[in-house]
């Protein structure tokens, strides 16, 4: 039993060493969202189209799983997703929400009609409140809003092929566990 | 006139850096505070600086945020909570002591601690057998625990174990 001691640091080493290893595979940009499983924040904004249309988070509650698209016309990443939040919009129908964040109405308008329009309804945060209460840091960021309104997962990055696969299964389970 | 533009020259600098400090408190106090806040809060975009370093937007939004809150006279409590609710503990450089931390608070005390034990028992063991071996190779007894005369009788058979 004795002499077996003498490789409990030899143990630790391994130990210290698995875990760092591991700890070096992560993504450090990737920060866990504070505001998984809570509702989506208040907030009283003009819709981007139409200044004269105030949304409040009321006005998100659809009875499907919805993205949440945080997007700005100066993002270069924004643009890159683009075309792939048109093919899920116009060939799978997914419901996305704009959040158009802290840019210029007319630029983001001039963009949707050069680049079509994938979203249902987009919210204009010139001020980058709502993006504020939402946690942004970096656009593009995508939140995956359950049937109630509540922010269920969060992706900063650009959406493309492979994440949108990800993201699909999110909203199907969380489609699957509304209906049961 | 030299003079002068020398004088001139001189205040340029102090003019610059006034430019980078926009931010207006009401007193000294809150001065402080805000720059204790945005020393201790970590930018969430530029991840190995704080607020009060990073020039990213974000940097920039939420030190007008916490300026704002300064302003109306909310708790360094109350403003470190509104960070954490929207970025998460990430933002702390300062962890908070929870379970999840407490670890991270604690544990280099706990290994110091276990790094003192281990050099304790390997020392006093190292020191035991030694002290044996010199018991075993002198060739009279003298340990205190034993009487005079079991001493004697002791001596006399490891005597008689020598002669042998």
């Amino acid at each position: 039993m004795r002499r077996y001691i003498v490789f409990i640091p030899l143990v630790l080493f391994f130990a210290l060493g698995v875990l760092l290893w591991r700890g070096l595979q992560l993504d450090p940009t990737e920060l866990p969202s504070a505001l998984i499983d809570k509702p989506m924040p208040s907030f009283q904004l003009s819709s981007l189209q139409d200044s004269q249309r105030m949304l409040t988070e009321a006005d998100l509650k659809f009875d499907e799983p919805v993205l949440l698209n945080v997007w700005a016309t100066w993002c270069p990443s924004c643009k890159a997703e683009h075309a792939q939040l048109n093919r899920m919009a116009t060939q799978e129908g997914v419901k996305i929400i704009g959040v158009n964040y802290k840019d210029e109405r007319s630029k983001a308008k001039v963009w949707l009609e050069k680049y079509l329009n994938p979203y249902v309804i987009n919210i204009y945060d010139d001020k980058g409140s709502l993006g504020l209460d939402l946690g942004v840091y970096g656009a593009p960021e995508t939140y995956i809003l359950d049937a109630k309104g509540v922010i269920r997962y969060k992706h900063v990055g650009v959406v493309d092929e492979r994440v949108w696969q990800q993201l699909k299964g999110v909203m199907a389970s969380l489609q699957s566990e509304a209906a049961s | 006139m030299r003079r002068w533009l020398v004088l001139f020259a001189l205040l340029l600098p102090l003019q610059a850096f006034a430019a980078i400090d926009t931010y207006e408190f009401k007193d000294e106090a809150s001065r402080v505070r805000f720059q204790q806040l945005t020393d201790e809060l970590r930018c969430p975009k530029c991840q190995n600086q704080n607020l009060a370093d990073s020039n990213s937007p974000i940097a920039k939004d939420l030190r007008t945020e916490i300026h704002r809150m300064l302003g109306e006279d909310q708790s360094d409590d109350e403003i470190i909570d509104f960070m954490v609710a929207r970025y998460g503990e990430f933002v702390l450089y300062k962890p908070r002591k929870t379970a999840s931390t407490w670890v991270l608070w604690y544990g280099p005390f706990v290994l110091l601690a276990f790094g003192a034990l281990v050099i304790v028992l390997i020392s006093r063991r190292k020191r035991k057998p030694q002290a044996e071996v010199v018991d075993a190779c002198s060739d009279e007894v003298q340990d205190a625990s034993l009487s005079e005369a079991d001493a004697q009788r002791l001596n006399a058979m490891l005597k008689q174990d020598g002669d042998q």
